[in-house]
C-alpha cells in the first residue's frame, strides 16, 4: 500500500539547506509518497530542488507573518498537514529548530518519536539512533498511528531521484493558530556569513586544552574561513571560559556529523566523542602522543596545533 | 508556588557500556543525577530563594536504586522526593504519563522543571510530553529564566549562541539547558540533611496508567565500534599543512 510521508523543509534565507537532501533520501523507500512541507517561502520558489529529490507533492503552508517563528503554532500546523494528507511518517531534521518543533506534534499527537535517528525501515517501523553518549546503537520498534523522526543532519548521503511535483496550497483558520499561554517575544536573528552553524557544517576544526587561551582561537577562526568551517570547541576550552558555550562538542554541548573534524589540543575524552564519533574524517593535532583522540582518528600529528594551523591557513589563502 | 523537578538517575557518562540480553545494557555501574537535571535543581532553588514559602519536590521514575538520585537532588536543595518505583524501563510516552499521574495526585504544580534532554537514551521529548498531558506551555533548552509579572520569559537556545525568547503563563514546563546556571553542588552539611528528607514511594501499578496505543521498544542495543586506523602524518610544519590540504582537498574532497 502506497504510504505518504511528510518532510519539514527547513530554509536558510528562503533556501532549501542541503541537509534537507539527505533527510528526503532517508525517507524515500518504496511505494511511498512523498510530500514536502514548506512554512517560510514560495513552493514554487523551491519546487525544482525539491523535485530533483524525488518529492511529488508540495504543501506550502501560509502562515500569518507574525507567528511564523511560533513553534506552538508550527506544530499545530503541521498536525493540519498530517491530518489533511493522511500522512503516517513525518521527518523534520534534528537542528536546534526541530528540536524545538518535532517533540511538540509527537507530543500533541501522542505519537512515537526518535530524534538524531540516521537509519529507518518504513516496513518493519525500525529506526536507528545512539545511545549512551554516542556509545552504543539502538534499533528502536516504533508503533503508532503517526511515526515522528528527528533526522540527524549530514548523516545521510544525498542521491537524486528527478520527480515532478504538484503544488497544493494550505491555509489555516483561526483555532489552529492559537498557541496558549506561549509569546514569542525575539526571535534570534541569523548570524549570516561568519557563524557557520556547528551541526551542520561540512568542515570543523575544534579546539581545546592545547589552544591555551581564548586568543588563539582566532587562528582557528581564519582557518575555518578559509575551509568554510565552522569552529569548536572541548568543554575545557568552554569552562576555561576561552570561548562560549554554544562551541561546545560533546556530550553536554553539540552532536555533530562533519565530513572532517579537525581536533586540535583535544585529549579526546570519552564526553568528546560522545558529540563527534560520528563524524566522517577526523584528524587530530595534539603534542602528546598518548592522547585518546590520537589513536583514534583517521590521521594524527604529533606537534602543536599553534603551529600547524596559521601554515594551513596560508596555504588555504594562496590556493 | 510548588515546584516540580523531573529527574532521572543515568549512568555516568564516563562509564564503560556493557549490553546483556540484546538489548539491555548491565546495570552494575555509576549511576549519578543527569546533568541537565542539575542544572533544572539549580534553577529551582534561585526562584526559591526569590519566593519563598516555594517548595521544590523531586520526582524520579526508576528502579529502587534511583532513590540516590533523589538524594542528590534533595542535597542540591529540593525539599521532598517522590519515586515512582518499576523494575521496566519505560519509554517516554509512559514516563510522561507517569511523571504526570505522580504529580497531579501529589499538589498543584506552578512550574515543573526537567533536564533538556537525558544523556542515556537523548529522547528530548519528555518535557512536551508532559507539557501536552497537562496541556502547560513547555520551552525547552531554557537558558535564561526570569518571572516577570507572574510569567516566565525564557530564552531557548538555538546553535551558535544565539536564542529565542518565549513568555510562558504558569503553570508551565522548562526543559533546562546547560548555560541556565553554574550547578550549586552540595556541601557535606546538605549531604547529611538530605538524608533526612522525605522521600515517598510510589509503585508504578498504583498511577494506574492506561496504556497508549502508541510506543516506542529499544529492540536491540549494539556497541557503536570505532573502525579508525590512524595514521601518522609527519615533518615540518609547512610539509605537514601540505600533506592535510591534499588530505582535504583528494581525499575528503572538502576543497
Amino acid at each position: 500500500m502506497m504510504k505518504n510521508i511528510g518532510l519539514i523543509i527547513e530554509l536558510d534565507n528562503g533556501k532549501i539547506k542541503e541537509t534537507n537532501f539527505g533527510m528526503i533520501t532517508l525517507a524515500r523507500e518504496k511505494d511511498t509518497e512523498l510530500f514536502a512541507v514548506v512554512m517560510d517561502a514560495d513552493a514554487a520558489s523551491v519546487k525544482e530542488d525539491l523535485e530533483s529529490f524525488g518529492i511529488t507533492k508540495i504543501v506550502e503552508v501560509c502562515l500569518p507573518k507574525d507567528r511564523q517563528s511560533n513553534p506552538v503554532v508550527r506544530a499545530k500546523a503541521i498536525i493540519k498537514v498530517i491530518k489533511t494528507y493522511n500522512i503516517c511518517a513525518i521527518f523534520g531534521l534534528s537542528t536546534a529548530m526541530g528540536k524545538d518543533l518535532l517533540p511538540r506534534i509527537a507530543a500533541l499527537l501522542e505519537a512515537p518519536l526518535v530524534m538524531d535517528c540516521y537509519a529507518v525501515d518504513l516496513e518493519q517501523n525500525l529506526v536507528k539512533t545512539s545511545q549512551y553518549s554516542g556509545k552504543t546503537i539502538a534499533t528502536i520498534k516504533i508503533t503508532g498511528d503517526v511515526l515522528v523522526f528527528g533526522v540527524r543532519p549530514n548523516a545521510v548521503e544525498p542521491v537524486k531521484a528527478q520527480a515532478s511535483a504538484r503544488i497544493w496550497i494550505l491555509k489555516l483558520d483561526e483555532t489552529s493558530l492559537v498557541s496558549k499561554g506561549f509569546r514569542v517575544i525575539k526571535t534570534s536573528e541569523v548570524d549570516e556569513s561568519t557563524n557557520i552553524n556547528l551541526a551542520e557544517a561540512d568542515v570543523i576544526i575544534a579546539g581545546g586544552r592545547g589552544m591555551k587561551n581564548g586568543d588563539n582561537f582566532t587562528l582557528l577562526s581564519k582557518c575555518a574561513e578559509k575551509l568554510t568551517a565552522a569552529v569548536g570547541a572541548s568543554r575545557v576550552a568552554v569552562d576555561s571560559g576561552w570561548v562560549p558555550y554554544s562551541m561546545q562538542v560533546g556530550q553536554t554541548g553539540e552532536k555533530v556529523s562533519p565530513l572532517v573534524y579537525i581536533a586540535c589540543g583535544i585529549s579526546g575524552s570519552i564526553q568528546h566523542f560522545a558529540g563527534m564519533k560520528t563524524s566522517g574524517m577526523v584528524i587530530a593535532i595534539n603534542t602528546d602522543k598518548n592522547s585518546a583522540i590520537m589513536s583514534n582518528c583517521d590521521y594524527y600529528v604529533k606537534a602543536d596545533a599553534l603551529e600547524i594551523i596559521p601554515e594551513l591557513t596560508k596555504l588555504l589563502e594562496n590556493d | 508556588m510548588q515546584l516540580y523537578i523531573c529527574v532521572k538517575h543515568v549512568p555516568d557518562s564516563a562509564a564503560n557500556i556493557t549490553i546483556v540480553e540484546k538489548n539491555r545494557i548491565d546495570e552494575n555501574l555509576t549511576f549519578l543525577l543527569n546533568p541537565y537535571d542539575e542544572h533544572a535543581v539549580t534553577e529551582a532553588v534561585r526562584i526559591k530563594d526569590n519566593l519563598p514559602g516555594s517548595e521544590i519536590i523531586a520526582v524520579c521514575l526508576g528502579k529502587d536504586d534511583a532513590e540516590k538520585t533523589l538524594r542528590s537532588a534533595l542535597a542540591m536543595g529540593a525539599d521532598r522526593g517522590l519515586l515512582i518505583a518499576s523494575d521496566k524501563n519505560h519509554d517516554s510516552i509512559e514516563t510522561a504519563q507517569a511523571l504526570k499521574a505522580a504529580i497531579e495526585q501529589d499538589g498543584n504544580p506552578g512550574l515543573i522543571f526537567t533536564g533538556k534532554e537525558s544523556i542515556d537514551a537523548e529522547g528530548m521529548q519528555t518535557m512536551f510530553r508532559i507539557g501536552a498531558l497537562f496541556d502547560f506551555p513547555v520551552a525547552t533548552n531554557v537558558v535564561r529564566l526570569d518571572i516577570e509579572s507572574g510569567r516566565a520569559v525564557v530564552d531557548s537556545a538555538l546553535s551558535g549562541g544565539t536564542a529565542n525568547t518565549y513568555e510562558l503563563s504558569f503553570p508551565c514546563v522548562i526543559g533546562a539547558g546547560r548555560g541556565l546556571n553554574t550547578p550549586r553542588y552540595p556541601t557535606f552539611p546538605d549531604v547529611v540533611k538530605s538524608k533526612k528528607k522525605p522521600v515517598k514511594k510510589i509503585a508504578f501499578p498504583d498511577l494506574k496508567i492506561e496504556p497508549s496505543t502508541a510506543g516506542m521498544n529499544i529492540v536491540e542495543l549494539e556497541p557503536l565500534l570505532q573502525s579508525r586506523d590512524p595514521k601518522e602524518i609527519t615533518g615540518d610544519a609547512g610539509e605537514i599543512a601540505e600533506t592535510i590540504m591534499r588530505i582535504l582537498k583528494d581525499e575528503a574532497k572538502v576543497i
